[in-house]
């Protein structure tokens, strides 16, 4: 049911985003020296294969015990000075924003999300992008029965963060042209 | 044609095409887009950096993550960060403002103690980042970066700076209009919104394809601030009232009034 509001047109995150959104440990989500603590990190790319050098990238995910519930501290702040102290070390909040380099390269540390929701929600900011998108970067090959199980091989698999070694993930987003991501619509 | 070369009665000829083309589809029963599309060519940025397949549709699944999302407290925003005309050890230049509204879900219920984030450029039309290089001058008085959390109404409210209009090489004397940059975050990760918010009365409006990108003229209504006399303070601070609404389905919590 859409409501009866029409919403506020989305616009895009523009290029001087740099200095208001990404925080001190933005993408540092899993608690201080967890044991478990697993990297996904990848490029962002457009249409010529090129490096999206001004991308913002946000992830949300559930608490490895299944808690959707989320936590307040992703962007902790010192009140002496208003700078930003980093996540407590310990809270879990599901919640990472990571801008991409010169290289267009992003990556968060964080834990593996629990199997009923075996994925990070990854939603994906630009210049040059008038409404943000999502896609979601899956920690099983097994996508659940659905609209992206049935998706032919080829496309499903830019869904899959692929393991690379012990605790690294690689999830590269394609906007536009070969390999293209699959983006996904909740409306 | 590099946009040294692109004038604007180009951009505007491609924006009025562009517009054309979407009356003609609601006129013949299409519903008006609330959002622009990806692929609006007269902004040039966009050509290389918009999906060409379509999105997959995933509004069936209610165990879905994205129908939940971050939450944020008073660790993550200090008292200083909803007044940008104090963050520094003077005043910044400029017409000092207030921007205050409140931000509402689809059936108009208030998204509370929710994050909004804001960035701006300065009264001359120049952003604290190294790569605006429009010689315009920089205020050691002013950042142009704010957040503050919704009250219990949903609302926010900024004390700020009217920012400077800006060029950029869209194409030929390319103008951005003043705006300032929202970021926000509803009860699901489906509502996340990041957009711009516009003064009234620009001149600007109808030259600008990031505005221009949502096409319809309603919808673009809704992106522009109303002055609010009745929010400026005697001699102090000029008052705007600018409402959103979030899009995309919420958290699917029980709502005592919408079952009457
Ligand atoms: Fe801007």
């Amino acid at each position: 049911m859409p409501g009866v509001l029409p919403p506020t047109p989305s616009q895009t995150v523009g290029p001087f985003y740099g200095y208001a959104l990404p925080f001190t440990g933005g993408g540092d989500i899993a608690p201080a020296g967890h044991p478990d603590t697993v990297t996904v990190h990848g490029y962002v790319r457009d249409g010529n294969g090129d490096p999206i050098p001004d991308a913002v990238i946000e992830t949300w995910q559930a608490a490895p015990d299944g808690s959707l519930a989320g936590l307040p501290g992703s962007l902790r702040r010192d009140p002496v000075t208003g700078g930003f102290l980093g996540r407590n070390g310990v809270d879990f909040t599901g919640f990472g924003r990571v801008a991409t380099d010169a290289d267009g390269y992003w990556a968060v540390r964080t834990l593996t999300p629990p199997d009923a929701t075996p994925y990070l929600s990854v939603c994906v900011f630009a210049r040059g992008l008038m409404h943000h998108l999502y896609t979601r970067a899956y920690f099983t090959d097994d996508i659940p029965a659905g609209p992206l199980a049935e998706l032919p091989a080829a496309r499903r698999a830019t869904l899959l963060a692929v393991p690379e070694s012990d605790g690294l993930r690689r999830f590269d987003i394609r906007v536009q042209g070969e390999r293209e991501t699959v983006f996904l619509d909740f409306r | 044609m590099s946009s040294a070369e692109l004038t604007q009665d180009h951009i505007s000829a491609e924006i009025a095409e562009r517009h054309e083309a979407v009356a003609k589809a609601v006129a013949e029963g299409a519903r008006a887009p609330h959002h622009p599309p990806r692929d609006f060519t007269p902004y040039r940025s966009s050509i290389l950096r918009h999906p060409q397949q379509p999105l997959i549709a995933v509004d069936g699944d209610p165990e879905a993550a994205e129908l939940h999302g971050p939450v944020f407290g008073v660790t993550d925003v200090t008292d200083l960060d909803a007044d940008l005309t104090r963050q520094h050890a003077g005043e910044p230049l400029g017409e000092r403002i207030t921007v205050t509204g409140r931000v509402l879900d689809r059936h108009g219920r208030p998204v509370r103690g929710q994050l909004v984030e804001l960035w701006q450029a300065n009264a001359s039309g120049r952003y604290a980042h190294q790569r605006d290089q429009h010689p315009a001058p920089l205020d050691p008085n002013f950042t142009g970066v704010g957040r503050c959390l919704t009250d219990d109404q949903g609302q926010y409210s900024f004390t700020t700076v009217k920012p400077g209009a800006y060029p950029w090489r869209n194409h030929l004397n390319a103008w951005r209009p003043a705006h300032i940059h929202f970021s926000l975050f509803g009860t699901a990760f489906t509502q996340r919104l990041v957009t711009q918010m516009y003064f009234p009365g620009d001149p600007l409006f109808p030259y600008d394809p990031i505005l221009q990108s949502v096409t319809d003229q309603a919808a673009r209504d809704r992106l522009v601030a109303a002055y609010d006399h009745s929010l400026s303070r005697p001699e102090w601070s000029l008052g705007y009232r600018w409402d959103i609404v979030l899009d995309g389905p919420a958290a699917t919590l029980p709502d005592p009034e919408e079952n009457h």
